[in-house]
């Protein structure tokens, strides 16, 4: 019985936290890809740069609140920095919309050539970030670093394995669980919330309807730029913010929002976990897992991992073609809010 | 093919734009930007056939050209005997392995006709299949990876001229097209651009891992060259005289024999080194030419003209009785073969493979930039754009040094917001390339030089 907590322990330490956090962030980044194609209906390439401009706002306010001795004790000082993130990251999406985007919908052009626009904001953006803080890797969480120390749970409990706990894990979670059920609050019972769905519907019959849609737009706006600054800066805090990095995380934040189903938000979240878990199980050597659960003669010799941790990216890019092969429209059925 | 007045301005200014570079900066600059504007042309013409001719989407040009680097690599390299001695018959039984367990899968799905038990026995095929090829397949690789792995640790090559590789590199990168296309291209065109974009990232990823293959990211490095090396040249008679002839007057105006020797061994080795960037300048021109000439037959052929019909009117391409799906896949596989083949120029050039340099900033997005601005369907215009855009990336930074000089000369020269933007000069081209796409798209969309349209 012991030997089973043990490995369930393993499990929980080692994939289940991590993949839970990881998730979270891919779930609040595919989220906003989401809203991006069922309101203002293209793939935003630009996504992970305005998660990767969200991250740096933050983090020059963090450097200020540090510089001022202002500080939230055992939490993170980027906590009281996040909503000027937030604010900035809104108006470089609304300044986005207004002087790039607005142009092509109002032309009606094909999807493709506003993905093409995307990519050039992308690099724009991505330029304004280099120019700003440079290629660096940045480290910018403080206060108590673990909830739980990995000791401290064998002393407590008197396993053999340990259970660590970083807070920036914790963070992730709640806030993660709190932004999604707003969203879906504020989608599901508010009036704003159910225009904007109607006119992901069907534009023409919403637009008959009354619906302003300069108002969605911009509401909409207003939830990616949350969204975006949000998830990029709680993956900073967890993995430490490098701007390059961003760039790679598009990939998988767009397998997350299609492999549940583009343009339902549910489906994003869903995906995002889709996608984390089956990242870090595939890679994962299962061989400490195995040693508790088998009898001692049948103890794996090899490592048991299906794919060595290099493979880690290319795990998200295969779920996703699969997807798109056995069910184009994502596990949820997209296309609609 | 006639130019018109409008190609013919864009090619003068880009031949002027090279002489000043060669005038400013030094003629060896102006020959390294030019080998790569040529290369970075023949990628641009490969995503236009397929993008320009008929509206297929290609992202995955970083994979095309890693797969043609490999194709470099391959073929160059000499053979590593002792690793095919170790790991070459573990790799070849998971080879057959392979083919056995795709013969399996195919005649079970043949077979079978239940459909739930189809399902299940192919599941367990895989499963099982897969683990004995694994075994043996790293057996292999691990054996080969042992083997002498600070200079070697991969299987070598076939040893044969780099300038064969080129060829290679289209099979290459048009045989792993031909696998994308028939998985991805019934998808939607923004779906197709995520999905071989994340596959391109799966082919560098494969390349930088498998270490037996392509040695992965310890690079393999000292590729030979299809033209001479500057160390032969400067011992080579010839060459002597040809400097000697070339700067005569020059020399002849010094007196002094020790200062005239001199000075002639400073002009033998700049000599050597711009004529070796010269022969990869003529070797790059001609393949570029040739391919130039093959896309515009093919598009004005009634073949090309197929092509523009699917592009403009599916629906109606595909009521006259066009294979739409067959013509998609032929042309994508001919774009990504393009591609393939400026990979293997591109390794050849810088003598080195190095698998982790392939990032789709440089390598995917700089490309399709080449293509908007120049101008998709039309191959002057691919070409044009990709002398453009490469002159501007590697102008670009100069450029901005002047220009941040120019308007911080009024502060102190150790002002902090000014050192801190000479420090971020790199990360301009960035913001130009950006800047340069979202201006093209709005006011020129069809690009710098658009597509004919011939009515015949």
């Amino acid at each position: 019985m012991v030997d089973f907590i043990n490995s369930i322990v393993v499990l929980l330490n080692f994939v289940i936290i991590p993949g839970l956090s990881y998730g979270s962030q891919l779930a609040l980044g595919a989220l906003g890809v989401t809203f991006v194609y069922a309101i203002l209906r293209f793939a935003n390439f630009a996504h992970g740069e305005l998660m990767s401009f969200g991250a740096m706002i933050t983090i020059l306010f963090t450097w200020f609140f540090q510089s001022q001795n202002i500080g939230l004790g055992i939490l993170p000082t980027a906590l009281i920095a996040l909503p000027f993130g937030i604010l900035a990251t809104i108006v470089l999406g609304l300044l986005s919309d207004k002087f790039v985007f607005k142009y092509y919908r109002t032309q009606k052009s094909v999807p493709v050539v506003l993905a093409m626009v995307s990519i050039g904001v992308m690099f724009v953006v991505n330029a304004i970030i280099r120019i700003i803080v440079g290629t660096e890797t940045i480290k910018f969480s403080d206060g108590q670093k673990f909830i739980m120390k990995a000791k401290q749970f064998k002393v407590m409990t008197g396993l053999n394995e340990g259970l660590a706990l970083k807070s920036s894990q914790v963070i992730t979670i709640l806030i993660t669980i709190a932004l999604l059920t707003f969203t879906f609050w504020f989608l599901q019972k508010t009036k704003t919330g159910k225009s904007m769905r109607a006119f992901s519907d069907n534009e023409d019959l919403a637009l008959l309807s009354g619906i302003n849609p300069d108002r969605v737009v911009f509401i909409t706006w207003l939830i990616v730029g949350t969204l975006a600054c949000v998830a990029g800066t709680l993956y900073g805090l967890d993995k430490s913010y490098k701007p390059i990095i961003y760039l790679n995380l598009v990939l998988p934040i767009f397998a997350s929002a299609i492999v549940g189903g583009i343009g339902s938000p549910f489906g994003a979240v869903v995906g995002g976990y889709v996608i984390a878990f089956s990242e870090i199980m595939v890679t994962y050597a299962y061989k400490k897992f195995f040693k508790y659960l088998l009898p001692e003669n049948l103890e794996p010799s090899s490592l048991v991992q299906l794919l060595s941790t290099d493979y880690k990216f290319a795990v998200s890019f295969t779920i996703l073609v699969i997807v798109l092969l056995i069910r184009p429209s994502g596990i949820f059925r997209g296309k609609v809010l | 093919m006639r130019f018109d007045k409008y190609e013919w301005t864009a090619i003068s200014i880009m031949v002027f734009l090279f002489i000043i570079v060669g005038f400013v900066q030094g003629w060896s600059v102006s020959l390294v930007i030019l080998n790569m504007c040529i290369i970075s042309a023949i990628m641009t013409m490969g995503v236009n056939i397929s993008w320009g001719y008929a509206g297929v989407i290609n992202f995955g040009v970083m994979g095309f050209l890693a797969m043609g680097g490999l194709a470099a690599v391959l073929v160059s390299y000499p053979p590593i005997k002792e690793a095919w001695h170790v790991g070459g018959s573990g790799l070849g039984i998971s080879f057959v392995l392979l083919i056995g367990l795709v013969i399996a899968v195919y005649f079970i799905n043949k077979l079978v006709e239940k459909k739930s038990h189809k399902y299940w026995l192919n599941a367990l095929v895989i499963f099982f299949g897969v683990i004995i090829i694994r075994y043996f397949f790293l057996n292999a690789t691990n054996k080969i990876e042992e083997v002498d792995p600070a200079l070697a640790g991969f299987l070598g090559g076939a040893n044969l001229p780099i300038i064969f590789s080129w060829a290679v590199g289209g099979f290459f990168a048009g045989g792993v097209a031909f696998l994308i296309g028939k998985v991805a291209l019934g998808l939607r065109s923004d779906y197709l651009a995520i999905v071989t974009l994340g596959i391109s990232e799966i082919v560098v990823s494969v390349l930088k891992h498998e270490e037996w293959l392509s040695r992965g990211v310890k690079n393999v490095i000292g590729l030979k060259r299809p033209v001479p090396y500057e160390i032969n040249l400067q011992a080579s008679d010839w060459f002597i005289n040809m400097v000697t002839w070339f700067n005569s007057s020059k020399l002849n105006q010094i007196m002094d024999p020790d200062q005239k020797q001199e000075m002639l061994n400073n002009l033998i080795i700049d000599s050597s080194s711009l004529f070796v960037k010269l022969n990869y300048a003529i070797l790059f021109f001609i393949v570029m030419i040739v391919i130039y000439y093959f896309a515009n037959k093919a598009q004005i052929s009634p073949w090309g003209r197929m092509m523009r019909a699917i592009r403009d009117n599916e629906v109606s391409a595909n009521a006259m009785g066009k294979d739409i799906v067959k013509q998609h896949l032929i042309i994508f596989v001919i774009g990504a073969a393009i591609v393939g083949i400026a990979g293997a120029m591109l390794v050849t050039l810088d003598g080195l493979f190095t698998p982790s340099g392939y990032r789709p900033l440089r390598f995917t997005f700089i490309i399709w930039i080449m293509v908007i601005v120049g101008g998709s369907g039309n191959n002057l215009g691919a070409i044009f754009g990709g002398f453009v855009i490469w002159f501007a990336w590697i102008e670009v930074a100069p450029l901005t040094t002047f220009l941040i000089n120019l308007f911080t000369s009024g502060l102190d020269p150790q002002n902090a917001i000014r050192l801190h933007l000479l420090d971020s000069v790199p990360y301009f081209r960035y913001l130009l390339m950006g800047m340069v796409l979202l201006l093209i798209l709005r006011y020129r969309p069809k690009g710098i030089i658009p597509e004919k349209v011939r009515h015949s």
